[in-house]
């Protein structure tokens, strides 16, 4: 199988687990078996069916953006990795926003 | 989550970033232990602002290899990666809707409030678990 390992925060939903099991033969498959395995992680990674634009899925080093994101495949050795993309900023001001 | 503790030379140190980066924003990584609601706050480490540079008056973006280098060397060196603190040049340290849609939750969110290039005050934050909006915890300095 697969394996997920999961930011440290988001780990409160999965009962303290860094690395959990997935099945599946795509990135969104096994990320779909995580999301079973453990609901509450969804709102957090997806926003309706969209992996949230600050949720990264990594295999080894490689973002799966540059490779064929939720449709890359995996294998069974797979060891995919979840990393948030930390980001922040002020309220845009109204000509900001009217720009 | 109800309080963040750390020490007043490590506050002293995130303001001195904050100001550097002035009038840009600027932030870095906690590393430490979250236990019975509190957590303890152990290292902080500045980590580069990536948005574009025009934009840094107002963003802060890091990039994702960070965080997997400094989750790899919180957990290395028996910590946790518990948090991340940012600056708000010119603004109030308060979390704007563009830092509530880029959250976690079970993380700690600090904010600086940087004015005319001095740090000015210091609030922190945690996302509630339905992402609706950030709590703010209390912040002891030892």
């Amino acid at each position: 199988m697969a394996q997920i390992r999961i930011p440290t925060p988001l780990r409160m939903y999965t009962a303290d687990k860094a690395t959990i099991d997935v099945d599946g033969n795509t990135v969104g498959e096994a990320l779909a078996s995580l999301v079973a395995q453990h609901p509450d992680l969804r709102t957090h990674l997806f926003n309706n069916d969209e992996l949230r634009s600050f949720v990264n899925i990594f295999i080894d080093d490689e973002d799966i953006r540059f490779l064929q994101g939720l449709d890359t495949e995996i294998d069974a050795n797979d060891s995919l990795r979840i990393i948030p993309s930390i980001a922040g900023g002020l309220m845009l001001s109204q000509s900001e926003l009217e720009n | 989550m109800r309080s963040v503790r750390l020490a007043s030379a490590m506050q002293r140190n995130i303001f001195d970033q904050m100001e550097c980066s002035y009038p840009n924003e600027g932030g870095g990584f906690l590393l430490g232990h979250i236990n019975s609601g509190a957590a303890v706050i152990e290292d902080n480490i500045q980590v580069e602002n990536v948005f574009a540079l025009e934009e840094q008056h107002h963003r802060y973006a890091m990039r994702p290899q960070d965080w997997m280098r400094l989750e790899d060397e919180a957990e290395a060196r028996g910590l946790s990666l518990v948090g991340y603190y940012h600056s708000h040049p010119d603004s109030p340290a308060i979390p704007s809707e563009y830092d509530r849609e880029h959250a976690l939750p079970n993380f700690v969110y600090v904010i600086t409030s940087v004015t005319m290039g001095r740090a000015v005050e210091m609030r922190v934050w945690n996302l509630r678990a339905d992402r609706g909006a950030f709590d703010q915890l209390t912040l002891e300095v030892t």
